[in-house]
């Protein structure tokens, strides 16, 4: 029972690798585009121009409401039927993948964009920059640092969710892994051995966030120069 | 240079403006007074458009702030605010605050923003700390920067909404010496304030506003001295008194 192979893992690290490449590569672009379109959602639900804010809200709680993996499906199975040709794996899922993950992120960001007081839309408005200029120079970059936490956690467990990828056939990670798996007869030791990197790599992504975070806010300067009084 | 006529303003049903008429004379001083709630900083802040109101009409330097066709970030960029809250943008330094509408709205270079800041932040008292954020700064240095700001636009005129009233007592003096030199050079200010003091050094006129009126515009002396209603005769007596 007790007799685990690791010698299998070894063999099968230049599989596994491509595989957690894949991975990787798949996360990073969900992340990044994830991020934008989200952004982007969260804008249109605080926008006072009311079909917008009714296309954004929809829009999210009908994504929200479907579980990812049927979405995953749907558009692997449904984008054929309708355009006559298939996507090919990868970027049927990342499209699938990433219009579930806008529509998550969207709702943290836009809590943040809430987050930033009322006051600072107005004094730049009162100093004349336009709109469009004081989101972008005042309001985003503030909110996006009240939003590191919660969205360095969604990005988690966007990351743990590329998994749900493999049920097309993308041979990311969490697929190499299982067709390792099957082939060899070692369940066991390949999947410890998966879970221990999906772990890693949460682990050191997190870090590096905090440490990111650390860097770039304004009030921890405070202890790395000299400090005026404060009121 | 800024007229306001008959303007109304509604939140939903209750008027929170009524039928106020006033106007600032360019080089004037006027300090709006009144117990809270009178719509004092509501008024000030249709000046610039950043509260709407559905009745009257607003003019800052002939232009009308409500009329769809008029540019108001242009508009705004030619007067200045400062708010109660000072409201810096915390995730930048001084320096930045000071230069991002001059580079943003009035496209000037980098380094010539940076030169007009320093200049301002000097005149102000706060050359020592350009680079520090509004977090590592006392409340009335931030307003001190938020009065730079709002200067580095050349503005025509300043707006102040309650300048001082988030302040520590000690740190009122620093920010209304700011505003009494800025006075006295002849800017043309709207003040919203509850500083007496100020008020009879610098104001040409007092406002006073009860219940979203206008209640009483009169040349300074003759305000303190006489006051013509009961509800100014009241406010007068509780707040010289202590």
């Amino acid at each position: 029972m007790l007799n685990f192979d690791l010698q299998v893992i070894w063999q099968e690290l230049p599989f596994l690798g491509q595989g957690l490449l894949t991975t990787l590569l798949f996360a990073t672009l969900s992340i990044l585009v994830g991020l934008v379109l989200g952004t982007l959602l969260a804008l249109m639900r605080l926008s006072p121009f009311p079909p917008f804010f009714w296309l954004a809200t929809a829009y999210i709680n009908l994504f929200r409401s479907i579980p990812i993996l049927l979405g995953i499906f749907w558009f692997y199975f449904l984008v054929p039927f309708i355009i006559g040709r298939s996507l090919g794996n990868f970027a049927s899922a990342f499209i699938a993948f990433v219009q579930f993950e806008a529509a998550y992120y969207s709702e943290i960001i836009r809590a943040g964009i809430q987050s930033v007081p009322q006051g600072q839309i107005g004094a730049g408005l009162a100093s004349g920059l336009n709109y469009p200029q004081v989101m972008w120079l005042i309001v985003l970059p503030q909110a996006f640092r009240n939003m590191i936490p919660p969205l360095l956690t969604q990005s988690i467990v966007l990351f743990q969710d590329t998994s749900l990828i493999s049920v097309i056939n993308v041979r990311e990670f969490m697929g190499a892994s299982r067709i390792i798996a099957e082939k060899e007869g070692r369940p066991v030791e390949i999947y410890i051995f998966a879970a221990l990197i999906y772990l890693l790599v949460c682990l050191i992504s997190s870090q590096l966030v905090k440490f990111l975070e650390q860097r770039t806010d304004p009030k921890r300067r405070r202890s790395t120069e000299t400090v005026a009084v404060v009121g | 240079m800024i007229e306001i006529e008959n303007v109304s303003k509604w939140y939903g049903s209750f008027q929170v403006l009524k039928d106020c008429s006033t106007e600032v004379r360019k080089g004037e001083v006027i300090v709006v007074c009144g117990p809270s709630g009178s719509g004092k900083s509501t008024l000030i802040k249709c000046v610039n458009f950043l509260e709407p109101f559905q009745k009257g009409k607003i003019l800052v330097n002939g232009v009308s702030v409500a009329e769809k066709t008029t540019d108001l970030p242009k508009l705004r960029s030619h007067v200045g605010m400062v708010f109660q809250s000072f409201e810096l943008y915390p995730h930048m330094s001084t320096l930045q605050n000071v230069c991002l509408a001059q580079i943003h709205v009035l496209k000037r270079s980098a380094s010539e923003a940076e030169e007009k800041a320093v200049q301002l932040l000097k005149r102000v008292g706060l050359e020592d700390h350009i680079r520090k954020f509004p977090g590592q700064l006392s409340g009335g240095q931030q307003q001190r920067v938020a009065i730079a700001r709002s200067l580095a636009m050349d503005p025509i005129a300043m707006l102040f909404d309650e300048p001082t009233s988030a302040l520590d007592p000690e740190m009122i003096n620093e920010v209304l010496d700011v505003m009494v030199e800025l006075a006295q050079e002849g800017m043309t200010m709207m003040v919203v304030t509850h500083e007496m003091g100020f008020a009879r050094k610098v104001a040409h006129r007092v406002v006073f506003m009860d219940g979203g009126s206008i209640l009483e515009d009169r040349p300074t002396e003759a305000f303190f001295q006489d006051p013509q209603t009961d509800r100014s005769q009241q406010f007068l007596s509780k707040i010289l008194h202590h």
